[in-house]
């Protein structure tokens, strides 16, 4: 839409970033990794995360243009790209998550704001403000039912599918993108306190922290 | 702890996912200046408070983020339907008495219907679902 | 048989004890020994203690009556050290371990010599029937004496007052099927429902599931029940749709299929938690279940006769006995009288008597029962006396002998001469009463049934009873009864009904039972030895019978009157004998007197299990900006603001004494108002609102005018409820025509998104506008003081000249290399720039800002300073300065209100409200306390005449007051009865020392009062 005031919020030339796990230090806790981990955590930091409002038929075209995957129409439904990088999760009748990699956020808002043109819908980068992470292992899970009153069971929650939910005292977006994973999505503030929770409920099954990648 | 059903997410979700907003159909009235000050304070402070059939405002604040409409049973705490702004109640103390489901009833004592999407929004959010 | 010398009453062989390993505990100080497989029930009563402990209110010695989670006597304390202590515990229920250590929780100074005993008759006159009803009534400050010395003689269990070493947790569980309870019906119900395919979760409150099988008379198949239970179990453990949990109880049952189990997971292990490989595991866990459906198939309690002295210890339920020979191989005696209305009573006698100890008689209150196990006891040669009951058992600590007449039920007399037959045991049946507590838990009356002489559960939706809990009761039939109501709830939820290969039980021919529940006394319900009803509360027959005389006929009031069915016990034996003796006092039946209502918990719950891991460090979400750890490191103070930490203030360590907050405050605020400081600015709510609506959306929600707002322009807004009061203010900028960026206040960001889409999703969807929360995307800082400007100059491309830069405006460009918005707005009355870029950028930003800000000594600050610096402008904290009747009016803030607003807003009809145009309003000014070395407290009343006597007209109260540094005076902001016509007047503040403070009204404005210092 016309008259918005576009912000490309990463810097031209690197400088330090920090995740909003940086002040849990998972690197701390890596090193004390269990041997043969029950569940293992991974922070996926600095990913670019849009969210994307609008009528679902005004904005499949401009999606499929861009990202080559239909928007997701069905409650609850997370569909990734051909190479598996990019991910949009419905989270609204009018309200889509896009998750693409680091430093695509920016060029994938202004491709689809050429693309949708003059119709009614708003794009906003909410790249600083979430995080994603990664739970996988034989006994994830039972972490997320310590976490979650969503029901996990592989028979309620099959691969593709993602919500908004409670998560301990906050909140979290909990997917599901494929049969060994799961992704949380936390919200900066309180992603600490998800983490804490997470390597507390995990540590009776045995818990490996992974160092998260770019 | 309700189990409600969110006419958006189209699944059953825990009560802690959602906020009560108190009775629904209490429109805004559209010339508030016309209000008499009886008539303006009614619509800010006056409820219904039913033994039975209760037509309540609720928002799906951690999930969706929609608002909708809950037919709840005050007593038995059943909830006999979930609706979508601008949708009307199928299941009203009226139609309960006298015994029909009839759809398009007009809603319990002291619902003005107005409250809600309209036409446009209604199709819009319909299409959503396509 | 011969018997183990060091557990008199432990049988030779029978039971599911392991005999080859020994177990050592200790009760009330003394050690004992028991075996794997005992509780801590059955290993006391096989070592030969009667008394576990005191009555409640006549201190009378007790002992344990049951074998399950009915018992209202064996409630024992639980814990060898300070930190384990655990209260409350049915020592009926507690698994033996080695190194258990139990004590009663009743009976002062010991349940063996107990003071209250040896004053029995006082407790007697002291607590009367109506005893709470009564005290609540006398002078309130009474009670406070009685409740010490009741809670001192009665014990209610205590808490530990050290901290506990274990964890708890809760588990959130969805299953299509929850079958309650692993007796015959839970079991075949789970199979059914399993083999349907639904998700199963079968749950039981004992150590080993099975139930009624564990200690059957009946054999399934020809062999013991056991075998076909224990067959079951394995089947149901290999199946993936199956989860088994033992030790689980289910207490609560809640709206819409909501359960609670309570899952004990090493409490049958030791008084802590042991590490499994090293690692922690929870004490026990609480599962949040949400079921499809439920089958409740808790079975039924036996229900003991109400006769006279019935609590001396050795009066035992009858399938206790049963359960006590059979399950754990103890005999709780050696010579037997057992009083029944039933054939199943007949059980505890012929177990008694094939444990070769000796029946003296049973008493049957029919005259001519005939069934099965009737004539297997003529054929032992037990003696039974029918048409009779035992009236009254003789003993103290023990029973010594029953006395056992004819007695006439329809004319509730005894009607023959009574016999004494010496005993010490008394074992007693008046039938079964269903488990219905979880179903009334959902506010469902059970419902009376005459044929089974008891209440079923009344009807809930999604839940199906399966065998004793609604009152079927022969084996064959539970068993069909159990796959029925499995295949039900599975059908319910859309699996097909499956077949399931039931054992054939053995049948056994009944005599129907007679209705008794007291038994007569020659003596009148008032005059004859008690006859306990609620042994737990100890409420008798008499206490029941006074109640009606006195008017409470209804049962809810009986109950309240005798406390019958309160706290832990939960009636679970005696209320229906208590319906039963007030139905017939009232000359009514049983279902015209109606049920008491059963609440949760069934079985009391730890602390512990209902908070999880909610507690400690995890007891709230902390939310941090992402500057945070650069806060702790430098020494912050932290305030919690919502569920943030906020920096509070800085305090620094000068020539190594840390500064007091008093000292800091004052230091960071000359440093803002003579050279420049930052602050922390990232939890303000921000709001990101796109669409050609967004500036019309605006006007509707704020008070003052948005449609001319230009981009690159700032506005600060004020919002109400429609009531015309205050609910969040902030400033609004505009990104472009179509797109605006609101902040709110920390703690409002949530609600006021929310307020945005209430309205926009109830009243007014034809906007085109869209609302997002942009928070935590956001870091922002606010530079601010007099070199703000030179210090960002140094590390910004964007022109900050006063000219290009105007109060108000916001800028894009870079800051330390990354790309930031500026907005020049300031809440300190200083020049201040507030510098917002993304998250993940911001320490390197705040860092570089530190760098360059050494040589103007840049002050970092935290919210004490912001609120003194605030406060000295006059500008307002939404919830501090406002409460929810405070409209902008109040405030004085006429400018931010748009009177002539084409749209009616929000707020702007209440403004014309005959209470909101009161001139006495209670209205925002300032205050200037007479003497300056005078910090007014917040909070503080305030009159106009100090002279007035008790009670004062009270008039205002201080809102916010600090010590201002730059004015070198305290000062405060107050909201006063028409205040605003009141400037330069005297007010007073009379304090809780005596002391009364002069102030005078003056504008709220107190430094730089035209403003100028934020437009330099």
């Amino acid at each position: 839409m016309s008259d918005v005031r576009m912000f490309d919020s990463r810097p031209a030339t690197a400088v330090d970033a920090e995740s909003p796990l940086a002040v849990s230090n998972l690197a701390e806790r890596a090193r004390r990794s269990a041997a043969d981990p029950g569940v293992t955590l991974r922070e996926r930091a600095f990913l670019g995360h849009l969210i994307l409002r609008g009528g679902a038929i005004v904005l499949d075209e401009a999606v499929r243009e861009v990202l080559g995957v239909s928007l997701p129409a069905r409650p609850g439904a997370l569909v990734h790209d051909a190479d598996g990088e990019r991910s949009i999760q419905w989270l609204s009748p009018d309200e889509w998550l896009l998750i693409v990699p680091e430093g695509e956020a920016y060029t994938l808002e202004k491709r689809l704001r050429d693309a949708l043109g003059d119709a009614h819908f708003a794009i906003v980068d909410v790249s600083g403000g979430q995080t994603l992470v990664e739970l996988s292992g034989p006994r994830a899970r039972e972490v997320l039912m310590k976490s979650t009153p969503y029901d996990v069971h592989p028979r309620h929650f099959p691969a593709g599918k993602g919500v908004t939910t409670t998560f301990a005292k906050a909140t979290a977006i909990v997917r599901r993108p494929d049969e060994e994973l799961w992704e949380l999505v936390l919200r900066r503030s309180f992603a600490d306190y998800c983490y804490r929770w997470l390597v507390d409920a995990g540590e009776e099954y045995g818990l490996a922290v992974e160092e998260s990648g770019r | 702890m309700f189990h409600i059903y969110c006419p958006y997410c189209e699944e059953h979700r825990e009560e802690e996912e959602f906020h009560p907003k108190g009775q629904a159909h209490i429109a805004r009235p559209a010339d508030p200046d016309a209000c008499s000050d009886a008539e303006w304070g009614d619509y800010l402070f006056f409820r219904d408070n039913p033994r039975g059939i209760h037509h309540e405002l609720w928002v799906h604040a951690v999930g969706c983020r929609k608002f909708f409409n809950i037919t709840r049973h005050t007593v038995t705490y059943a909830i006999l339907e979930t609706y979508r702004m601008g949708e009307q109640p199928t299941i009203t103390a009226e139609s309960l008495a006298s015994g029909e489901k009839a759809g398009n009833v007009q809603a319990a004592s002291g619902g003005q219907q107005t409250v809600g999407a309209s036409d446009a929004a209604v199709a819009s959010v319909k299409g959503a679902q396509a | 048989m011969s018997q183990s010398s060091s557990q008199p009453n432990r049988l030779a062989q029978g039971g599911r004890v392991d005999r080859t390993r020994k177990l050592t505990f200790t009760f009330n100080g003394k050690r004992y020994t028991g075996h794997p497989g005992d509780t801590l029930a059955s290993a006391l009563l096989a070592n030969g203690v009667d008394v576990v402990n005191r009555s409640f209110k006549y201190s009378r010695p007790r002992g344990i009556v049951a074998a399950g989670a009915e018992e209202p006597n064996a409630v024992v304390q639980l814990g060898a050290s300070e930190a384990a202590q655990v209260p409350n515990v049915r020592a009926t229920q507690q698994a033996l371990y080695d190194g258990l250590e139990a004590r009663s929780t009743n009976g002062w100074p010991n349940v063996q010599r107990d003071l209250m005993g040896s004053v029995g008759k006082l407790g007697g006159s002291f607590m009367p029937p109506g005893f709470y009803y009564k005290t609540f009534m006398a002078p309130a400050s009474m009670w406070m004496t009685y409740e010490k010395y009741i809670r001192k003689s009665a014990g209610l269990g205590r808490s530990p007052v050290e901290s506990d070493p274990d964890i708890y947790d809760h588990l959130n569980q969805h299953c299509d099927v929850l079958v309650i309870g692993a007796g015959p019906a839970g079991l075949s119900a789970a199979l059914a429902a399993a083999y349907s395919g639904a998700r199963v979760i079968l749950c039981d409150e004992q150590e080993t599931m099975g139930g009624s099988l564990l200690d059957s008379r009946e054999t399934l198949d020809d062999a013991e029940a056991t075998r076909w239970a224990d067959a079951v179990i394995d089947e149901l453990a290999s199946l993936d749709n199956v989860t088994l949990l033992a030790r689980t109880t289910a207490n609560g049952y809640h709206d819409h299929n909501f359960v609670t189990l309570h899952e004990r997971r090493t409490e049958h292990l030791a008084d802590v938690a042991p590490r499994v490989d090293g690692r922690r595991q929870s004490r026990s866990r609480l599962h949040r279940v949400r079921a499809a459906q439920v089958v409740l198939a808790t079975g039924a309690h036996e229900r003991p006769l109400v006769y006279a002295n019935n609590d001396v210890p050795g009066n035992l339920l009858a399938g206790a006995v049963s359960t006590y020979i059979r399950r754990y191989g103890v005999a709780p005696g050696q010579k037997l009288v057992l009083s029944t209305s039933n054939d199943h009573g007949y059980r505890a006698a012929l177990d008694w008597h094939e444990a070769g100890r000796e029946v003296v008689a049973i008493a049957d209150a029919r005259d001519n029962p005939d069934g099965e196990w009737v004539e297997q006891a003529r054929a032992a040669g037990i003696r039974i006396i029918t048409g009779s009951a035992v009236i009254e058992a003789k003993g103290d600590k023990r029973v010594s002998a029953a006395r056992v007449a004819r007695i006439d039920i329809d004319g509730f007399r005894v009607a023959g001469k009574a016999e004494e037959l010496a005993c010490d045991t008394i074992a007693s049946s008046g039938g079964y009463s269903p488990v219905v507590h979880l179903s009334s838990h959902t506010g469902t009356r059970p419902v009376w049934r005459d044929d089974i002489l008891g209440f079923v559960p009344g009807d809930v939706t999604g839940l199906t009873p399966a065998g004793g809990a609604h009152g079927v009761y022969a084996l064959d039939a539970v068993l069909e009864d159990g796959v029925a109501a499995g295949n039900r709830a599975a059908e319910a939820g859309g699996f097909p009904a499956a077949s399931v290969n039931l054992p054939r039980a053995s049948a056994h021919r009944e005599s129907p039972a007679v209705a008794l529940y007291q038994v007569p006394h020659e003596k009148p319900t008032l005059r004859a030895p008690k006859q306990f009803v609620d042994l737990q509360n100890d409420v008798t027959a008499a206490g029941i019978d006074v109640a009606t005389r006195e008017g409470f006929e209804s049962i809810e009031h009986v109950k309240r009157y005798t406390a019958m069915g309160f706290g832990t016990d939960q009636g679970k034996l005696g209320n229906i004998n208590g319906m039963a003796i007030a139905a017939r006092c009232l000359g009514q039946t049983i279902p015209e007197t109606g049920t008491t209502v059963f609440r949760p918990n069934y079985t009391p719950v730890t602390f512990g299990a209902i908070v999880g891991r909610h507690c400690r460090e995890l007891f709230d979400p902390e939310r941090y900006t992402a500057l945070h750890q650069w806060h702790v490191e430098h020494g912050a103070e932290f305030e919690d603001v919502g569920q943030w930490k906020r920096p509070w203030y800085f305090p620094r360590t000068v020539n190594g004494k840390k500064e007091s907050m008093h000292e800091a405050v004052a230091r960071e605020c000359l440093a803002v108002r003579q050279g420049v400081g930052i602050l922390d600015a990232s939890t303000l709510g921000k709001i990101d609102i796109q669409g050609p609506d967004a500036r019309e959306f605006l006007g509707r929600i704020y008070t003052n005018k948005w449609a001319k707002l230009a981009p690159g322009r700032v506005r600060y807004g004020l919002m109400c409820k429609d009531d015309g009061m205050l609910m969040d203010d902030g400033t609004t900028s505009c990104l472009g025509d179509n797109h605006f960026l609101m902040t709110t206040t920390t703690g409002g960001a949530a609600g006021v998104l929310e307020w945005l889409e209430i309205w926009h999703q109830t009243e007014w969807p034809e906007l085109e506008v869209y609302f997002n929360s942009v928070t935590d995307h956001w870091a922002t800082m606010t530079v601010t003081g007099p070199e703000a400007r030179q210090l960002l100059a140094e590390i910004t491309d964007i022109d900050l000249d006063k000219e290009a830069f105007k109060f108000m405006d916001w800028k894009e460009g870079n800051v330390a290399g990354v790309p930031a918005r500026v907005f020049r707005i300031s809440f300190t009355g200083e020049l201040a720039f507030e510098i917002n870029v993304q998250a993940n950028y911001a320490m390197h930003v705040w860092k570089t800002l530190f760098e360059h800000g050494e040589k103007y000594d840049l002050t970092p600050y935290g919210t004490e300073t912001m609120h003194v610096l605030r406060a000295e402008k006059g500008l307002i904290i939404v919830g501090q300065d406002t409460d929810g009747s405070v409209t902008p009016e109040d405030l004085g803030m006429y400018w931010a209100i748009g009177y002539d607003k084409p749209f009616p807003w929000i707020g702007k009809r209440a403004l014309s409200r005959p209470d909101t145009r009161r001139v006495d309003r209670k209205q925002l000014v300032g205050l200037r306390p007479h003497d300056p070395g005078v910090v007014l407290e917040e909070g503080a009343q305030i009159v106009f005449d100090p002279e007035q006597s008790i009670p004062m007209t009270m008039v205002g109260h201080v809102t916010s007051s600090y010590y201002s540094p730059v004015l070198d005076s305290g000062f405060a902001l107050a909201v006063v009865k028409g205040g605003h016509h009141r400037m330069g007047e005297t007010v007073y503040l009379p304090m809780v020392d005596g002391k009364v403070h002069a102030a005078e009204i003056v504008s709220t404005v107190f430094y730089d009062p035209k403003g100028e210092r934020q437009h330099v």
